[in-house]
């Protein structure tokens, strides 16, 4: 057993200051050539600052994920740019922590050998990679699962496994798709719970999508409404509800005030998104 | 089943006495037979091993009857040796060391055309799943070349290669290479994309990415590939050794057909048979703790 406290934490207070600063400049994002041609995401400029708990949120459709998918760095963008602490996306990277809806688990590793992959593909040694896993297993609470096989887990298991492996690589930005989508209420509350104690103790930048207007609210910074398809920001909301956030919060006026102001908007984009599908 | 059906009656029986109003007689409830198990009790695999047996002993009686009463009604049975002829032929070639010889020779063959099938016949499959441009490089080859048979390769196998050796390997490779790159190929076409994307966003290299998603996802149908492989090596390599070479099993079946050893070739055939289910069960053996993880996911 290695000496799990090392890795207990990054300092984050001199680590990540600075660091998981998101920049969307004009980004506009087309599928397809010509006539087959298909715009995702309309022009669209934010900031996200270092630390920050950003919810994009929008019916299903909108390009919440191609706009996620360009952050991560697998849709480069038609026009615009992404920039990450300056630096411009154009891959994958280890400094961007992916967390997908379902089933994104290795299936043919153990749950540790999972989350000890980041830290092995970054090059760090079988050992160093092993007590890495190890803490942030422990840190989902997972620790005693370490020789499952994925397939052995429950999804809502699955998925905080997953939260572990991305953050194994100590990520500056943790970005999630939907992460809680295929959970029952159950388990996402437990699930939403659990991921804010994390992001606390970490204070990395996290940017999180989803159609789920209660869950957008109950654990974001700020919500970032999208318009139906071609998406765009259509609204910015500040969430002022204090932090840590529980249950009980639903009822606070913020809260209400909150969730009002994001479904007049979500409303009459599905609508319109509706309509759009049944043309 | 049985057994489960009688237990769930024990339980049923007294529920509906109790639910029957006090002034009515409770009427014989009459238990339906269970449904008979068929004949006996034996375990599963007991009955299965037993009508496995009964069926070779059975296909062992016909044949001994048919060639002692030399059947010839459009197969003709008068030519072909009885069982007892067989096994004092195989008795006679245990015992001689000529016949560990064309085995081991046959064995050697097999063992390092596969193996140069898998070296080459993974990887290509692997490329030819992920790539475009590798993929339509290769396929028109693997199309035409893939239904060309063993035999028809014989006579080009003798001129292109400088020993007889290598043209008999050659074409047992051959045998086995294609059902190895078309599986590989079915296999890692069914990579979930959302795998790749995950290692990618982890820091995973092309290389790693094969590594550790494509490869693996594509082992199931590559072991599956690796065992239909085996067995077309097998009958490759005997169309190769029937027209050359001096040792390997099927040259010693040609060789007692020629010298009208008939309970030779017969023991020939079932030696080749024996050699090719001995080694794709090996293949499946070697494969099975690669795949370990599948039987966690049902």
């Amino acid at each position: 057993m290695h000496d799990v406290l090392k890795y207990e934490r990054p300092d984050s207070a001199t680590s990540s200051s600075g660091k998981g600063r998101i920049v969307i400049d004009a980004v506009c994002i087309t599928f397809g050539k010509g006539a087959d041609a298909h715009r995702a995401v309309e022009t669209t400029s934010i900031t996200i600052e270092q630390g920050e708990f950003v919810c994009v949120l929008g019916p299903s459709g909108c390009g919440k994920s191609t706009l996620m998918n360009a952050v991560a760095g697998y849709v480069t963008p038609t026009e615009g740019e992404v920039r990450v602490d300056g630096e411009l996306i154009t891959k994958p990277g280890q400094d961007r922590g992916m967390v997908f809806q379902q089933y994104s688990l290795l299936p043919w590793k153990t749950v540790y050998e999972n989350v000890a992959f980041g830290p092995r593909m970054a090059g760090k040694g079988r050992v160093e990679a092993g007590s890495i896993a190890n803490t942030f297993l422990n840190m989902v609470g997972l620790k005693k699962f370490g020789s499952r096989y994925p397939a052995e887990l429950s999804g809502g298991m699955q998925q905080r496994v997953g939260i572990a492996r991305a953050l194994a690589n100590y990520p500056s930005v943790l970005l999630m798709d939907e992460p809680f989508g295929a959970l029952d209420a159950q388990t996402r509350l437990m699930m939403q719970e659990n991921l804010l104690g994390i992001w606390k103790k970490f204070g990395t930048t996290v940017l999180f999508v989803t159609h789920d207007v209660d869950e957008a609210i109950f654990l974001s910074d700020r919500v970032l409404v999208m318009s139906a398809a071609p998406g765009r920001i259509i609204r910015d909301l500040k969430i002022e509800l204090p932090r840590p956030r529980d249950a009980e919060m639903a009822t606070d006026p913020i809260y209400i005030e909150a969730k009002k102001e994001c479904l007049k908007y979500i409303r009459a984009e599905s609508l319109r998104a509706f309509e759009l599908q049944n043309q | 089943m049985s057994e489960q059906a009688e237990q769930s009656h024990a339980k049923a029986v007294p529920d509906i006495l109790v639910s029957l109003p006090d002034d009515v007689e409770p009427t014989k409830v009459v238990r339906p037979e269970p449904a008979p198990a068929f004949a006996f009790a034996l375990p599963k695999w007991t009955n299965q091993a037993l009508v496995m047996i009964c069926s070779i002993a059975i296909g062992i009686a016909i044949w001994h009857i048919g060639s002692t009463m030399r059947w010839n009604w459009g197969i003709n049975f008068s030519n072909i040796p009885p069982p007892s002829k067989v096994l004092d032929a195989t008795l006679k070639n245990v015992i001689d060391p000529d016949f560990y010889v064309h085995i081991a020779v046959s064995i050697r063959r097999v063992m390092l055309s596969f193996a140069l099938a898998v070296v080459l016949g993974v990887p290509t499959g692997l490329l030819m799943a992920r790539n475009r441009i590798i993929r339509a490089a290769f396929l028109p080859y693997i199309e035409i070349l893939r239904p060309i048979p063993a035999v028809a390769w014989i006579p080009l196998a003798i001129l292109m290669w400088p020993t007889e050796e290598s043209s008999i390997i050659f074409i047992t490779y051959l045998g086995a290479f294609f059902p190895i790159v078309l599986n590989t190929i079915s296999g890692a076409e069914q990579t979930p994309e959302v795998l790749v994307r995950a290692v990618r966003s982890l820091g995973a290299s092309k290389f790693d990415e094969f590594r550790h998603v494509i490869l693996p996802a594509a082992l199931p149908s590559i072991s599956a590939g690796l065992a239909v492989g085996m067995g077309v090596a097998w009958f490759s390599l005997l169309a190769g050794e029937i027209i050359s070479g001096q040792y390997g099993i099927g040259y010693f079946t040609w060789d007692a057909y020629s010298m009208v050893r008939t309970p030779d070739i017969v023991l020939g055939m079932l030696t080749i048979g024996a050699l090719g289910t001995a080694s794709t069960f090996g293949i499946k053996l070697l494969t099975a703790p690669m795949l370990k993880w599948q039987s966690k996911t049902r």
